[in-house]
């Protein structure tokens, strides 16, 4: 099915990719390595990583200081919803060029910074380092002082500088961005550190994508759940500055914000405790782990949770089974950014009668790996960092009914003739949580059985 | 009111800023560019990010898988200079994509720590890392230079200069055709209009059936379309060039008429009716053809829709945002319709735009706010100063439409939300019918929304 010249697989890749074992032993798998200079990789860099961090906190001002590409390219590209403020849709840039590369960009961000906060008066500033900023020197951290001293709001610097790492230092750089807000709210009511009487979660690592927190936010709190801040999902900077204020830091998608619930855990000694959301069990999973934090504080709570569980289910189940009837025997591949959501993914897809045939991310490592293969059934092919050429030969050879992946995924599957599911930030229905799963069984229903497949030549074959 | 934090009053110092951009940065449109050559693989030298974003961004355009492979600049390479990541790259992409060419473009990192792609390039070629029979394209496009449209120019100069030859002091019956940064769809249109008027052409670059090709049930790294080295050598030989678009265009027109004797005209793209007029009389006086009836019949059409509708075209204000050598040609097909540009702005820099835009503009008698470089922004605001009755311009700018209620045409790059843009032309007489086909749609629609029950219209 591929060009012919193009060879079968890169030697390079063949560390890289691995099919799982009859006897359920797992192997190692080659990760967290750089790609090979010349690869058509999915990746992407420090800045991209920091900028969705960062970018659903709606009432700060983002500006972008390099050249206007990156600005562009990261302009309102995540459906991040924000039930109030939208600061954060415009993109905002100084816009460097030839003479600021020669005689330095620090003036220009200067006076960038003062006019835009004069304008819109934002509660912070985020200040992102591009590639070219890392090179010319510009001393961004003095500026960020200069300009805070002056106008009384913190504006904080981001080391985003896109050669500087993976897209996961640039989750990094933005953790350290909100770490340096937490602990720092002006209002006098708040106290300097977590209190131990209040029971209050923090939502780490959940974006609000298609309203996906305020779905979860409404599930904690149907089970008595108070939340002190979602970071950074609809997020506003005075609710993150008082994060430090709740008891317990409750983690998705681990990728991103793992590092911050370290930072606050070492800072204020806030625990946290890893979650998915996507998915029957894991999110009947995750109310549980929640309920068992308070379990000395609110002893009733476990028993509401399993309460809430038992309502959803009841609800949900029945809302599934016609979706499983069309989608019983399916197979799907996965290609996703952080591995830990493809491990949802998989349960997700077995209760809709799906086998997974094809799992791979940008980004996972060895433990996330090894876990993957534990998941999947024998003969599944799981594979780091890949490439459309192999991506599209494993779900030809597979015999992949649909393929769950992202932006640049999308037309590769559809070319293909297969059904799609977009899992990442172009998703517009809300996949998390209980009604979650009734969209994504609605969405992988609608590609896997829509007529439009059967003119596809492959599927006529 | 998406966009409440937009004035109507200037209030900001704005020198130093920019907001809501009009414009993206060059290695784009050299990725664009090096798509329509056949076989070719892109090569962005720099970080994976910039790769990343520029595939992502031309898939969301055109639905499309759209291939280039990076140099995944490292902090080490930063320091040290990605002559290694290039040689490495350039040996990796041939052994394992095999394609015919590899286009390599720079990006701000690149450039910033002097990378010289030249000197890399023969060294790989030295080292036995560029195969024989291979070519290796180049294109500096640091990003704080121009905007997407110069990168592109730059990679078409690019083409030239790697491998058009001058093999005789004959030229050929052949007419180079350089469509523009323009959509697969008016590339295929202007191959078509040349054919119909009996001219060999080689088009280039020519990214119809790469971005735009049919659903196979196949994934292929290259879909097929392209201009072939082949084609790209012998344009040396070509009897004239016709560069469509100043900006995108000339560079690489001039460069072969100094390489290889190729005299070029430089012609506005051929938007609307008089644009398409001088592109079609061009043709016909450099290839010594005459203008089939066909032609004349499309153009026949065009003139008859602009006569029979030019009641609704009166007087109506338009805000424009785009790209200049769309921009000026749109103006002039708008100005022409009795309609009204008044508010304009390109992010790309350059003097020149306005003055080509000055001559439509002035047969309007009233002031114009133009603006070149500014962003989407700045025409927001001039909107709310004096409303409009149509916005053109690309998916950004449907934040304004929403909130000022007014139609928008997408027209231009990027357009991220509609289909169309692919596979229907706005260049030639076909394309400026559609195009007016859209603008009256938009603009009925919106009286038909408007009008009170009792001047609500069956017959328009």
């Amino acid at each position: 099915m591929l060009d012919q010249g193009i060879s079968d697989l890169l030697e390079d890749r063949q560390g890289s990719v691995l099919e799982t074992k009859a006897d359920g032993a797992t192997a190692a798998i080659r990760c967290g390595t750089r790609s090979a200079a010349g690869s058509v990789s999915q990746r992407a860099c420090v800045f991209c990583g920091s900028r969705v961090v960062l970018y659903p906190i709606a009432d700060a001002l983002h500006l972008v200081h390099g050249p206007a590409g990156c600005a562009a390219y990261t302009w309102d590209i995540r459906g991040a919803l924000s039930s109030g403020p939208a600061l954060h849709r415009h993109s905002f840039t100084t816009d460097l060029r030839e003479t600021d590369v020669v005689y330095g960009g620090a003036a220009k961000l200067e006076k960038a910074l003062r006019a835009l906060i004069a304008q819109h008066d934002p509660k912070t500033a985020f200040v992102y380092s591009t590639c070219i900023v890392g090179l010319i020197g510009d001393d961004v951290d003095a500026v960020c002082r200069r300009v805070e001293a002056d106008c009384g709001i913190p504006v904080i610097p981001v080391d985003s500088e896109g050669f500087k790492g993976t897209k996961k230092d640039g989750y990094k750089a933005a953790c350290a961005a909100i770490a340096r807000l937490v602990g720092t709210s002006v209002d006098p009511a708040v106290p300097p550190a977590p209190p131990r009487s209040v029971a209050g979660i923090n939502i780490l690592g959940e974006f609000n994508l298609a309203g996906e927190a305020w779905m979860i936010r409404d599930t904690y709190a149907r089970m008595g759940v108070p939340v002190v801040a979602t970071l950074t999902g609809d997020a506003r900077v005075d609710t993150v500055r008082r994060a430090h204020t709740a008891c317990f830091n409750v983690v998705q998608c681990s990728g991103s914000m793992l590092g911050l619930a370290a930072l606050l855990e070492e800072k204020y000694g806030q625990p946290y405790r890893r979650v998915s959301y996507f998915g029957l069990e894991d999110m009947a999973q995750a109310l549980y782990d929640v309920a068992d934090l308070f379990a000395d504080s609110d002893p009733g709570m476990a028993a509401r949770a399993e309460a809430l569980v038992a309502e959803e289910m009841a609800r949900v189940l029945p809302l599934l089974a016609p979706f499983r009837k069309d989608l019983e025997g399916a197979r799907a591949a996965i290609y996703v950014g952080g591995a830990f959501k493809a491990h949802s993914l998989i349960k997700a897809l077995r209760h809709l009668g799906m086998q997974t045939v094809v799992v791979g991310s940008q980004t996972g490592n060895k433990e996330d790996y090894e876990r993957l293969q534990q998941l999947c059934d024998p003969a599944t092919i799981i594979l780091d960092d890949s490439n459309p050429v192999e991506l599209s030969r494993f779900v030809l050879e597979k015999k992949a009914d649909l393929l769950i992946g992202g932006v640049k995924e999308r037309p590769i599957a559809y070319k293909l003739g297969l059904a799609f599911c977009d899992h990442n930030h172009e998703r517009k229905i809300p996949l998390a949580g209980f009604e979650g799963m009734v969209n994504f069984a609605r969405e992988v229903h609608g590609s896997v059985t829509s007529p439009v497949w059967k003119w596809s030549a492959r599927r006529r074959a | 009111m998406l966009l409440r934090h937009t004035p109507a009053e200037p209030a900001v110092d704005r020198e130093a800023l920019t907001i809501n951009p009009a414009k993206t940065c060059q290695p784009i449109g050299a990725m664009y560019a090096a798509l329509g050559i056949h076989n070719c693989m892109p090569h962005s030298h720099g970080s994976q990010g910039c790769c990343s974003y520029h595939r992502s961004m031309l898939t969301r355009h055109y639905k499309e898988p759209v291939m280039a492979a990076t140099s995944c600049f490292t902090e080490g390479a930063s320091v040290f200079g990605g002559q290694a990541n290039l040689l490495e790259a350039l040996g990796n992409i041939f052994t394992v994509y095999n394609p015919d060419v590899v286009a390599v473009h720079t990006t701000c990192l690149s450039e910033t720590i002097g990378d010289d792609l030249k000197q890399m390039t023969a060294k790989a070629i030295d080292s036995g890392k560029v195969p024989a029979g291979k070519t290796v394209l180049l294109a500096n496009t640091p990003s704080y230079v121009g905007s997407h449209v110069t990168g592109f120019s730059t990679m078409v100069k690019g083409i030239v200069e790697g491998l058009a030859v001058s093999t005789t002091a004959h030229k050929l019956d052949v007419i180079n055709l350089i469509p523009g940064y323009v959509e697969p769809s008016d590339m295929e249109e202007v191959k078509r209009l040349a054919a119909a008027l009996g001219v060999k052409t080689i088009t280039f670059p020519d990214t119809s059936n790469v971005l735009n090709g049919p659903m196979t049930g196949k994934f292929r790294m290259y879909p097929g379309g392209g201009v072939t080295v082949a084609e790209l050598r012998a344009a040396g030989d070509s009897r004239a060039t016709v560069a469509l678009g100043p900006l995108a265009s000339s560079a690489a027109a001039q460069a072969l008429a100094l390489k290889c004797h190729v005299p070029c005209e430089i012609l506005e793209l051929p938007i609307g009716l008089t644009a398409t007029d001088k592109f079609i009389d061009t043709l016909r006086r450099v290839a010594g053809v005459s203008v089939p009836d066909s032609i004349n019949r499309e153009r026949g059409q065009l003139l008859d829709v602009m006569t029979d509708m030019h009641q609704y075209t009166y007087g109506k204000k338009v805000a424009l945002a785009g790209d200049p050598d769309q921009l000026v040609a749109l103006v002039d097909f708008l100005v022409t319709m009795d309609m009204q540009p008044i508010h304009i702005v390109s992010g790309t820099p350059g003097k020149k735009t306005l003055e080509r835009m000055r001559p439509s503009l002035d047969k309007l008698g009233r002031p114009v706010n133009v603006k070149i470089p500014s962003d989407l922004y700045q025409l927001h605001q001039w909107i709310k100063q004096e409303p409009v009755d149509l916005i053109i311009g690309g998916t950004h700018c449907k934040y304004i439409a929403r909130d000022e209620d007014t139609p928008l045409l997408r027209f231009g790059f990027p357009i991220v939300d509609r289909i169309g843009h692919q596979y229907f032309p706005t260049v030639g007489y076909k394309g400026g019918l559609r195009l007016l086909e859209k603008i009256l749609g938009l603009v009925m629609d919106r009286q038909d929304r408007d009008a009170p029950e009792e001047r609500f219209e069956l017959v328009m």
